[in-house]
């Protein structure tokens, strides 16, 4: 029996000091303010506008994520006022239906996509290097392009409104309602293209946080001992990199089968729409706990530590957070016990959403536990996470009643679901989010609150939340359905429609009251003292406001937690300053947390800003409808991913880094296992779940759409065979090329082998397309169209691969590399082998298809 | 004195907590264990919390908070109510007999219905369905454009219609009697309007006129039924 006692100090985990492992001399005092100087010259941003557009910095990103999230939630909150106006009565001839199909949409589209994702993924840019102990993340230029595309993607979202073109397909996007045929307006565009743009910022933000929290930790804080939120958001991005790319092909076929007439979706055609249904939800249930994991991390970092003890169950929690992951990609199918699929199936869906409770409960358990073994003090923060409780839990009981198949055919779109939705997703995002909030505050703008309008808030909102959905359940059962406008035939729902429309306005005063003590307390705050919490973790083991490159010199065995605040500041713990004038950071062993190398980062640069304007550029084209201009596009995304290789790496070697007395490591540059070489194994797990999620396409519609089997095809010709060998042949070549090339990369034969690969690059894009001549019709049938996919998929990659193959070719030639930097060719061999596996995947799938039929 | 003004509450034509079939019945008998069993589970965890709070700091046991109410506490509770729902939804399938079968074929905003008439032969309807009381019927779906759902709260659950696809819903009214029903999965415009009536008549009487609902027979409709 494990007993934690309430006076432990340890509070990070409970495990035995870190010092045992490892231990590094402390380097030798200066004074904190010069250190300061030459840190923040480094590291601040630019000044006045050039500065907005050329940041890169995680804290001036991770708080514009925030703050624009927040913008956002306010739209979307309006949208929902106007909702809850028009059902106040039964015959609410406040909007009409087009227009109340549009803002019910949008409410979701905007809640879900530019409010949850977007605050989560804010939180976490800003939070985690800071709690990890690390300057900045792992990519700081993928922050900022993933912010300018959230910026851009979320702002056509929001004025196709104002335009009166928004999406009113509802925010599930259910074929074929949302096909050309039913939808013509440019209205499902908006959703399927605005959406996949901003989701290049879902997996940017998720590829980040998995490298951040696996190699940027303090010098000796081993994965076993690293924060809980740490756990929790390296969940929540595992899921994303899973959970985003179901949704990402779904509204790229979608939008092909309404631009190009490829019948992915469509019954007469070999299409089936309940492949849309399984793509969606593959995605939007997962997305679920994508939203609350990080909510739930806030709750375990902040819990113990306004508990004045340690967590309780550290191990037991981490195995939730595993478990949740786990479990949560198994349960899609409760979203569509309707559409009829046997009940045995069901069941086991049922069995598995029901388990879902149990890791739930388990850190339920926990955080009750903590409460018991330490002194809960009553400071706001504690206040939103009674808010939590007092919401959540009866949303997870109202989601263990939807998971049971016989009632959900009765609550199934229904008000009740509503009811249900929102307990969990207010309960369990935004009253934690609220507590964060707060609870951060002091370190983002170094104020102290000011006293009396945060309680108000937090009351406004609670009993808001209450008044509004509590009895929405009995609306539901009631009989009330989702998505409907005015209800004449039935008086019964108008007095509970009324209830929750009231406290609807009472919830929105709340919120606002919330966002204005939140300006106060920026403006009028008096000055917070240091680690106002007397919180244990790193990310209060800095001056407030926290300062642009977070530690003076970075946390490591001997400065563990807030208590080194100072000798953090004099610059005694690891890598202090920046004598070379560039941002650096300590990268670690994954598992161990043993310092590996210095990496580099970027510093302000425009470019984040014109890739995303380059990508917009091509959505721009497709949205518009001038699909001759989306090559333009592909090329201006080419040339500025191009730019991007360009700063990187460096043409001479560079002595080691002194980390600490007797401790010198080398730069990145100087190293094969980079945190770039990580984050392109992270991008390839959500790559190739995308191909996963075509491939279960294929499966899908061959099993259960009703028109097949497919129409005689034409492409079992000798040139198609022949073709194709010759792509994989080229591809396995330059696989080949690609090792030889940072094999040989001290020698002349190292830029030769580059040019073999870059030209079996070529070679294998000019059979893929003989091949895509010789397809069959892709407007046929959903096999062809599918095909065309899965050409088009091979192509894409086989770009990649040859630009990496030209910039290894490039790195010869300008002399980046040498025996000790290997330059880009590492990469290339991981996307080289990438292409190879999937296409020839792709080969035997096909071939099996033509030979079996 | 109080019940009696909730009871009154719960009723409404479109009422799931006003069962008047199997199917229903047997749901609300679900939602009213699972309210009771939920009811008491929050005031459990509410009641934990505001002891958790007022206990001054003490020990805590991972053995008793994670695994004794965390994992056993919570697995049993499921297993039962897994088990008990599964049960339940097994006795509301359709299944191989010889039960009456009628045809549901739903179209942007219009449900189209074919049943047996006065002399055996079956006729065609627009948004009114007529079956006999006390029988167990199949509802066969199918749906013409885009996806709708087919939902009679007091007799049953909801069933999908879905292009390409054929949906076979069981169903039973006690009584004789007017049933509500509506398209539940949001259709486009008219999704507000697309509203049905089950008529449940006594099979023992003559039956009712179906003049007045009658339609033209769909495309391709009757062929859907079996």
């Amino acid at each position: 029996m494990t007993v934690t006692s309430p006076a432990d100090p340890r509070a990070i985990a409970p495990s035995e000091p870190m010092v045992d492992a490892l231990d590094i001399a402390a380097n030798p005092p200066r004074r904190a303010l010069a250190l300061h100087r030459e840190l923040d010259a480094v590291w601040r941003d630019e000044p006045g506008w050039r500065g907005f557009f050329t940041s890169v910095n995680h804290g001036t990103i991770g708080l514009r994520f925030m703050v624009t999230a927040f913008v956002f939630f306010a739209i979307g909150g309006v949208l929902a006022m106007l909702i809850r106006a028009q059902l106040a009565t039964q015959q609410g001839a406040f909007l009409d239906l087009d227009l109340y199909n549009q803002i019910f949409t949008m409410h979701g589209t905007i809640m879900m996509f530019l409010f949850a994702i977007p605050m989560l993924e804010g939180l976490a840019l800003w939070l985690l290097p800071k709690i990890l102990g690390a300057r900045d993340m792992a990519f700081p230029r993928l922050s900022a392009l993933g912010y300018w595309c959230y910026f851009f993607g979320g702002s056509v979202i929001v004025l196709s409104l104002v335009f009166g073109v928004a999406p009113d397909d509802g925010w599930f996007m259910y074929t074929p309602l949302s096909d050309r045929t039913h939808s013509p307006g440019v209205n499902a565009d908006v959703w399927l293209l605005g959406v996949t743009f901003v989701e290049i910022s879902a997996i940017a933000a998720a590829i980040e946080i998995t490298v951040t929290i696996l190699r940027c930790r303090a010098g000796g804080m081993a994965l076993t001992r690293m924060p809980l939120m740490g756990w929790y958001l390296l969940g929540t991005a595992v899921m994303m990199l899973v959970g985003f790319p179901p949704l990402i092909l779904g509204s790229i076929l979608l939008e092909v089968q309404r631009a190009f007439d490829w019948p992915f979706f469509e019954v007469a055609r070999g299409g089936d729409p309940l492949l849309w249904q399984h793509l969606f939800w593959l995605f939007g249930h997962p997305e679920v706990y994508i939203i609350f994991l990080p909510a739930a991390g806030a709750l375990s970092t902040i819990i113990p530590i306004l508990s004045r003890t340690t967590i309780l169950g550290y191990g037991a929690i981490v195995a939730a957070v595993a478990g949740l992951v786990f479990l949560s990609f198994g349960l899609w199918v409760h979203h569509m016990f309707t559409v009829g699929i046997p009940h045995m199936a069901l069941a086991f869906f049922s069995a598995a959403s029901a388990l879902v409770a149990v890791p739930t409960a388990i850190q339920i358990f926990a955080w009750i536990g903590t409460m018991w073994m330490g002194q809960v003090q009553f400071r706001l923060p504690m206040l939103y996470i009674m808010g939590f409780f007092a919401t959540f839990v009866m949303g997870g009981l109202t989601g263990v009643m939807l998971a049971m198949v016989p009632f959900n055919w009765q609550a199934h779109d229904t008000h009740f679901v509503v009811a249900h939705l929102h307990y969990v997703l207010i309960g369990g995002f935004v009253f934690p989010m609220l507590a964060a909030v707060s609870y951060w505050m002091p370190l983002i703008c170094g104020r102290w609150r000011v006293r009396g309008l945060g309680e108000a808030a937090f009351w406004l909102i609670l009993i808001g939340f209450h008044g509004t959905f509590f009895l929405m359940h009995l609306t539901g059962l009631l009989g009330m359905p989702r998505r409907i406008a005015i209800y004449p035939a039935n008086p019964e729902w108008e007095w509970l429609n009324l209830i929750s429309s009231i406290f609807g306005m009472v919830m929105a005063a709340g919120f606002a009251l919330f966002a204005f003590d939140v300006v106060m307390q920026w403006l009028f705050g008096r000055r917070s003292w240091r680690n106002p919490w007397r919180a244990p973790t790193l990310d209060w083991a800095m001056p407030l406001p926290a300062p642009s490159y977070n530690f003076a010199s970075l946390p490591g065995p001997r400065h563990s937690d807030a208590t080194a605040l100072l000798p953090l500041a004099r610059g005694e713990g690891l890598l202090p300053g920046a004598p070379r004038g560039w941002r650096e950071t300590l990268v670690v062993e994954p598992g161990s947390g043993k310092p590996d190398h210095v990496a580099v980062l970027a510093h302000s640069t425009l470019l984040p800003l014109q890739t995303s304007a380059a990508i917009g550029s091509f959505f721009a084209a497709m949205l518009s409808g001038f699909y001759w201009l989306a090559p333009v596009g592909i090329l201006l995304t080419i040339w500025a991913g191009w730019k991007w290789g360009d700063i990187m790496g460096t043409d001479r070697d560079h002595p080691p880094a002194q980390v600490a007395p007797g401790l010198a490591l080398p730069l990145h540059f100087q190293r094969r296992n980079t945190l770039a070489r990580t984050g392109t194994l992270a991008l390839l797990l959500a790559d190739g779940t995308l191909y996963a999620s075509l491939m279960f396409g294929v499966g899908f519609l061959t099993v259960v759409a009703p028109n097949w089997p497919a129409p005689e095809s034409g492409i079992a010709t000798l040139p198609n065979l022949l073709a194709a060998l010759v792509a994989l042949g080229a591809m396995a070549l330059g696989l080949v090329a690609s090792f030889r090339a940072e094999t040989t990369r001290t020698t002349p034969m190292g830029a030769t082998w580059a040019m073999v690969g870059l030209g079996t690059g070529v070679l294998a894009l000019a059979a893929l397309a003989v091949l895509a001549y010789g397809l069959d019709d892709p407007t046929r049938h959903a096999r062809d169209a599918l095909r065309g996919v899965v050409l088009g998929f091979a192509v894409f990659h086989g770009v990649v691969a040859s630009l990496l193959a030209l910039r290894s070719l490039a790195d010869h030639r300008q002399g980046r590399v040498s025996a000790a930097r290997v330059g880009a060719s590492p990469i290339w061999q991981l996307f080289q082998l990438f292409w190879l596996g999937t296409s020839a995947a792709s080969f035997i799938l096909i071939l099996a298809q033509e030979v079996l039929t | 004195m109080l019940p009696v003004p909730l009871l009154a509450a719960c009723d409404g034509p479109l009422s799931t907590l006003e069962p008047s079939g199997p199917a229903a019945r047997d749901v609300a008998i679900l939602w009213w264990a699972m309210l009771a069993g939920s009811t008491l589970i929050t005031l459990m965890v509410g009641a934990m919390l505001v002891l958790a709070i007022r206990n001054k700091g003490g020990r805590a046991s991972e053995r008793h908070w994670i695994w004794g109410w965390g994992l056993g506490f919570t697995l049993s509770v499921l297993t039962v109510l897994v088990g008990f729902s599964l049960w339940l939804g097994e006795r509301m399938l359709a299944r191989a007999d010889d039960a009456l079968e009628v045809s549901a074929h739903a179209a942007q905003w219009e449900w189209r219905f074919i049943q047996p008439g006065p002399d055996g032969q079956p006729v065609a309807t627009l948004d009114t369905l007529y079956v006999p009381a006390g029988t167990s019927f199949d509802v066969v779906i199918t749906s013409e454009d885009v996806i709708h759902s087919f939902w009679v709260p007091q007799l049953g659950g909801k069933m999908d219609a879905i292009p390409g696809h054929v949906n076979r819903h069981r169903l039973r009214a006690d009584a004789p009697g007017v049933y509500e029903g509506l398209c539940a999965e949001f259709c486009g415009i008219g999704h507000n309007f697309m509203r049905f009536t089950v008529i449940a008549y006594d099979p023992a009487l003559p039956m009712p006129d179906m003049s007045e609902a009658m339609a033209p027979f769909a495309d391709n409709q009757a062929e859907m039924l079996p």
